[in-house]
């Protein structure tokens, strides 16, 4: 399930109505991204996300689907806010249930993988230094990459 | 009239996220729009000419460039979402 959502969420209320959802799978895995706080020392005030309607939604379904193809596991749950945000608030929940697991885990990586470099989110960063758009570093990259050269070890 | 979306830093360069364009019969492809747009703000042309901007027609990731005047035309740049 796929929600882009313009308000806070509560992290730890979606975590248990995912796990009730989740029946006997053996493991629920769940990811939280939260604002940070600074940011190259310069202190974040706020954290300001937009998306492109109707397409980062099938796109995302379309990962979940991909996800699904590689691992055992049931469907997973992405959250992911745009709009306005302050340090420590919840920008993205992933949550996966399989009955074992390794796959709970590495679908979960794999999704905040294409999340930080391919999902179609732009951030911008309000510091007290300014404003500035982000972009992936070269670790989400590289991090993203793994997946890829996994399918040709396969 | 070709809808054109722009997103993240380009919205702020384009001095908006939307524009009705009227395009014609002058403009058939990606690199003719651009052209375009780069007539009347040759900064807003530079950035959308950079090779790490994505674009997607009609809510497709485009493969051909082939464009017409009823179509919506977004320019992506790096993503940075999680």
């Amino acid at each position: 399930m796929i929600r882009i959502s313009p308000s806070p969420f509560d992290p730890g209320g979606e975590l248990s109505v995912f796990e009730k959802a989740a029946g006997d799978a053996g493991a629920v895995v769940s990811f939280l991204g939260r604002v940070r706080g600074e940011e190259t020392k310069a202190a974040v005030t706020a954290l300001y996300l937009e998306h492109y309607p109707g397409v980062t939604e099938r796109m995302l379904g379309e990962l979940e689907t991909e996800a699904r193809g590689r691992w055992a596991i049931a469907e997973p749950l992405i959250i992911h806010r745009v709009g306005e945000l302050n340090p420590g608030e919840p920008i993205v929940f992933v949550c996966v249930s399989a009955r074992h697991r390794r796959d709970a885990f590495e679908a979960a990586d794999f999704l905040m993988d294409y999340l930080k470099t391919k999902a179609l989110f732009w951030k911008k960063e309000i510091t007290s230094d300014g404003e500035r758009w982000i972009e992936p570093r070269a670790e989400d990259y590289s991090d993203a990459a793994r997946w890829n050269e996994r399918d040709k070890d396969n | 009239m070709a809808r054109i979306l722009f997103f993240g830093r380009l919205a702020d360069l384009a001095g908006g996220r939307t524009r009705e364009l009227q395009i014609g019969d002058s403009v058939r492809n990606l690199r003719e729009l651009v052209d375009l747009i780069a007539k009347g703000d040759a900064r807003l042309g530079a950035a959308l000419r950079e090779k790490s901007v994505q674009t997607i027609i009609n809510e497709r990731v485009s493969t051909g460039e082939a464009i017409s005047d009823s179509d919506e035309i977004a320019f992506l740049p790096p993503v940075s979402g999680g």
